[in-house]
């Protein structure tokens, strides 16, 4: 076994104990970071696979971003589990239905017959000197500029909704204007005043 | 260099291959991380002698000659004193939030090119990677905030995990000027392309992205004055109120290790890394030609090591929402235009730079 297939295998099993972790814990918080723990895992398996750009900006987007806003949100809700299982029987035959089904097309798509050397052929090996960067960024603006520039105006529209969704003028409420606070001036505060002391010599 | 490796070669013929190269990544990294820690624990020192100097105070002047074993004597005594947990937190979680503070803070050490050749990793995107490692640190905090189970960390931790997640976007995009401008993201290629001179040095075509890093950088190490983080006279001392001991010493390790490393690495993306700032001119350079590579950037970067210092003893802190509308009203904005600026001149390669 080369040193590389032994990394394999050590984030191969992070990944899998980490994911099925995350899957199992209770506590929404430790199961983010279950889920971090997968993420790495992920992005060490593709340095493996010398795509060093993606899993660079899997920790990047994912891990630096994604789930701090996560954790962000699980800090601030007050999660009742009785209410959450109150309704569990209720529910229960649909979400069999479903999870059955999405077992069922998972297991046709990513089933044993998919993979293997004989299905898939083993990736070549490239020199030191291959840039992954380069040759995604030469596909990216190439190839498949318009449809990534569809994907970059498409989020652009996704955040402008997010945004007018939750943004509006509230009424009643006194407001800031941090540009009229950062232009004050001293005169505008403070009066200096002359009084005139009347008897000075008796102090 | 060949003798010493043959010399080790017959002494200890099963040192060859996998164990070599790790005994020789770890040899690295104690090479890195202990001068590391060195100048960290001095760091402090020269943080209170600085502001005490500020504030005509004369600062720590009893542990040693002129108070030189200050650290040593701070360091012993978090060592020696107890570690308190509070009754109802997370233990497990209380104690992983250090250790993930202090990891990242020296893990992204590991890409940096102190002189040509002089690195532990030569990584082809060592920029991105400087990124992502940066962006996991904040874990460290807000993982202190949630499992302190009490009040003040939560609100430090809230306070720190929108601030960084801003302040990451703004320092993304001025990288990328940085990026745009050398060519790669390798740090070792942004340094070499900055030869030949000061005027050849980042700062001059990306003058306001320059400020805007080191004004972003002190808010991803939640310096002053953006250290509503910790904000003694608001929220106690934020995220470390349940710390004590060296849990607390490991954040504070952490915090300044990350400080040097914001140092350093505006010295290499815009101030010629290890390069003299007399190339070019004779007879400064020949002068200067002794110098190895690494002072100049150890003196470059004490030289920011210095502004986090004085920006601390001079300016009071900002309010929460001030420092989110410098981010997303005034910063944001100004990256995106330089962006436009650099591709522009880009194109038409105004001056030495392209």
């Amino acid at each position: 076994m080369t040193f590389d297939q032994i990394l394999f295998y050590v984030f191969s099993f992070w990944f899998i104990v980490a994911s099925l972790a995350m899957i199992f814990s209770r506590n929404a918080a430790k199961a983010v970071l279950f889920l971090i723990l997968s993420f790495f895992s992920a992005a060490g398996i593709w340095i493996l696979l010398e795509a060093e750009f993606l899993a660079i900006i899997l920790i990047l987007v994912y891990v630096g971003a994604v789930m701090v806003l996560f954790l962000f949100v699980i800090k601030m809700l007050n999660i009742d589990k009785s209410t959450l299982r109150a309704r569990f029987t209720g529910y229960l035959p649909l979400g069999l239905i479903v999870a059955v089904i999405i077992v069922f097309e998972m297991a046709m798509v990513l089933g044993y017959n998919q993979f293997g050397l004989d299905v898939v052929v083993a990736p070549v090996k490239h020199t030191a000197d291959y840039s992954n960067i380069t040759i995604l960024a030469l596909q990216l603006y190439t190839d498949y500029i318009y449809s990534f520039e569809l994907a970059a105006v498409l989020l652009l529209i996704a955040i402008i909704a997010a945004i007018t969704l939750v943004h509006r003028k509230r009424i009643n409420c006194k407001n800031q204007s941090i540009v009229d606070q950062i232009k004050v001036q001293a005169k505008d505060r403070v009066r200096l005043v002359s009084i005139s002391s009347k008897n000075k010599e008796n102090k | 260099m060949t003798e010493i490796w043959q010399w080790i070669h017959e002494l200890l013929p099963w040192f060859d291959g996998i164990v070599a190269s790790i005994a020789i990544i770890l040899i690295k990294a104690i090479a890195l991380v202990m001068p590391l820690m060195l100048v960290v624990a001095y760091f402090t020192y020269a943080e209170r002698k600085i502001i005490g100097y500020m504030q005509l105070r004369i600062g720590p002047n009893r542990v040693g000659p002129k108070g030189w074993l200050q650290p040593i004597a701070d360091a012993l005594k978090l060592m020696t004193k107890e570690i308190i947990f509070p009754s109802k937190a997370n233990i497990y979680l209380f104690l992983l939030a250090p250790v993930l503070a202090i990891a990242p803070a020296i893990t992204i050490w590991a890409v940096i090119p102190f002189d040509e050749g002089i690195y532990v990793a030569n990584l082809d995107i060592s920029l991105l990677y400087v990124l992502a490692i940066g962006s996991v640190g904040v874990y460290g905090i807000i993982l202190a905030g949630w499992a302190s189970n009490s009040k003040y960390p939560l609100l430090g931790a809230l306070r720190s995990a929108s601030l960084m997640v801003s302040y990451e976007i703004v320092i993304g995009f001025a990288l990328i000027t940085v990026v745009m401008i050398a060519g790669s993201v390798n740090l070792n290629d942004i340094v070499m392309a900055q030869k030949g001179g000061l005027l050849n040095w980042y700062f001059i075509p990306l003058f306001p992205m320059m400020i805007i890093f080191l004004i972003s950088a002190l808010v991803e190490t939640n310096r002053a004055p953006f250290d509503v983080v910790e904000g003694e006279s608001e929220i106690v001392g934020g995220t470390h109120v349940e710390y004590s001991g060296m849990a607390f010493a490991v954040f504070f390790l952490a915090e300044y290790a990350n400080m040097i490393f914001m140092a350093v690495l505006a010295v290499i993306l815009f101030f010629g890394g290890w390069h003299s700032p007399f190339e070019g001119i004779s007879y400064l350079e020949a002068g200067f030609a002794w110098v190895p590579g690494i002072i100049w950037l150890l003196a470059k970067s004490s030289f920011f090591m210095f502004l986090y210092l004085w920006v601390r003893a001079t300016l009071p802190r900002f309010r929460y929402d001030q420092i989110m509308r410098l981010s997303w009203k005034v910063f944001l904005p100004w990256t995106i235009v330089w962006i436009f600026v650099v591709a522009l001149m880009t194109q038409f390669k105004i001056g030495p730079w392209f």
